[in-house]
């Protein structure tokens, strides 16, 4: 059984060749780490696997259903009601507070407003960020932030959780912080994990590491 | 690993905190020290008997009863100097060259055998040890914490040197080979 799969995947931009054939699959519930050098492709198969980029060729599948076939509209939909994202940079809405932001996907889906903030209002005591929720994301620490939108990542109890760097900004210390909470999260509602790293101490995390190089998975790594 | 000499001397170090019988030693060493392999009580008697041959402890009041736990050491001034020489000595900074991975690396480029896939099964055993050292961290105590930092730390810096080594294997190739 596997919840996320790409088959033979190839993404160029222009010229210039990202993903030459990258194959990968994650079981439900699985956390997997993506790491590889800077430019070979990682974060770019990360877009693919989520449905924000569509490959040139080969196939991306969720759940047993395949997604690079769909349009704009429908992986809009997917990515909204069964992802969730965490990224290393600028992704909380800094008009909205804290709590506003971790309810936007619950809001974003049709939620009322007083519902979604009250499925967003525990994700602080769990996170460690109680008494922040009216704060805006001026107001916040890099790790506080970062937990924000971790939490806003899980909020929906998305199928899938894909983070781009989410430690990348942070310091060693809140970066592990924040992993901490990101697999005990994950573990306990069994969202599957999408991890993209260059760290390997972050890349330790996951239950299982592939090294992307060249635009191809190296399936050699196994934990 | 612990070197003979480390036991002797945290040893002795736990003496000059108090004094101690070689029982409530064994303990508190295993408490901190000795992560998954607890001392032999053998080696804490043995090391005892030269510390005290030495002249660095010597057996204090002998409570009634029988058994070398009913002894208690007590650190002597020489004892005591010689514990602050060794923590104020800096650990040696091991060259660390990698040597066996460099000579693998190296020959199987000579013998023209595939060093990039060497290389990256010495990655995944390293990410494996990684993985499993992680998971000490998450669970672990801040003592448990702090040696699996240690050890997550230089398995991240020899992972360096592997991909870095993988990025000029061609350059490596070309000067190895004849």
């Amino acid at each position: 059984m596997k919840a996320i799969e790409a088959r033979d995947v190839l993404l160029s931009f222009g010229e210039t060749p990202a993903l030459r054939g990258a194959s990968v699959s994650v079981a439900p519930g699985e956390i997997v780490a993506v790491m590889g050098p800077s430019g070979s492709g990682k974060s770019t198969l990360l877009h693919c696997l989520a449905g924000i980029l569509v490959p040139d060729s080969g196939e991306v599948h969720f759940d047993g259903r395949r997604i690079d076939t769909l349009n704009e509209n429908q992986r809009s939909v997917l990515r909204r009601d069964q992802f969730g994202f965490v990224f290393q940079f600028g992704q909380l809405v800094p008009e909205l507070t804290a709590e506003e932001n971790v309810a936007l996907p619950l809001l974003l889906g049709g939620v009322k407003r007083a519902a979604a903030l009250r499925e967003a209002r525990p994700w602080f005591e769990r996170l460690g960020l109680a008494g922040l929720e009216r704060r805006r994301s001026g107001e916040l620490s890099g790790g506080q932030a970062q937990r924000v939108a971790l939490a806003r990542g899980l909020v929906a109890r998305p199928g899938a959780l894909f983070a781009d760097e989410p430690t990348g900004a942070l310091d060693s210390l809140t970066g592990e912080q924040v992993m901490d909470l990101l697999v005990a999260s994950a573990r306990e509602q069994g969202t599957t994990v999408v991890l993209v790293t260059h760290e390997a101490r972050i890349a330790a995390y996951a239950d299982r590491q592939v090294i992307v190089r060249d635009g191809k998975v190296n399936g050699l790594v196994h934990s | 690993m612990v070197s003979d000499m480390s036991v002797s001397m945290t040893l002795l170090g736990l003496l000059e905190r108090e004094p101690s019988h070689g029982y409530d030693l064994k303990r508190h060493y295993d408490t901190f020290f000795s992560r998954g392999k607890p001392l032999p009580f053998g080696q804490v008697y043995s090391t005892l008997g030269r510390l005290a041959r030495d002249g660095k402890i010597v057996v204090g009041e002998i409570e009634p009863g029988v058994g070398p736990e009913r002894k208690r050491y007590v650190i002597t001034e020489q004892g005591a100097t010689e514990v602050e020489s060794w923590l104020t000595e800096p650990v040696e900074a091991e060259p660390n060259l990698q040597t066996v991975l460099f000579t693998k690396v190296v020959l199987a480029l000579m013998l023209g055998r595939p060093a990039e896939e060497y290389l990256d099964r010495q990655r995944a055993a390293h990410l494996r040890r990684m993985t499993e050292l992680t998971e000490i961290r998450r669970g672990g105590d801040l003592v448990d914490v702090l040696l699996a930092d240690h050890g997550l730390f230089h398995l991240e810096a020899d992972l360096h040197w592997i991909d870095t080594t993988v990025a000029r294997l061609d350059a490596l190739r070309k000067v190895v080979r004849k």
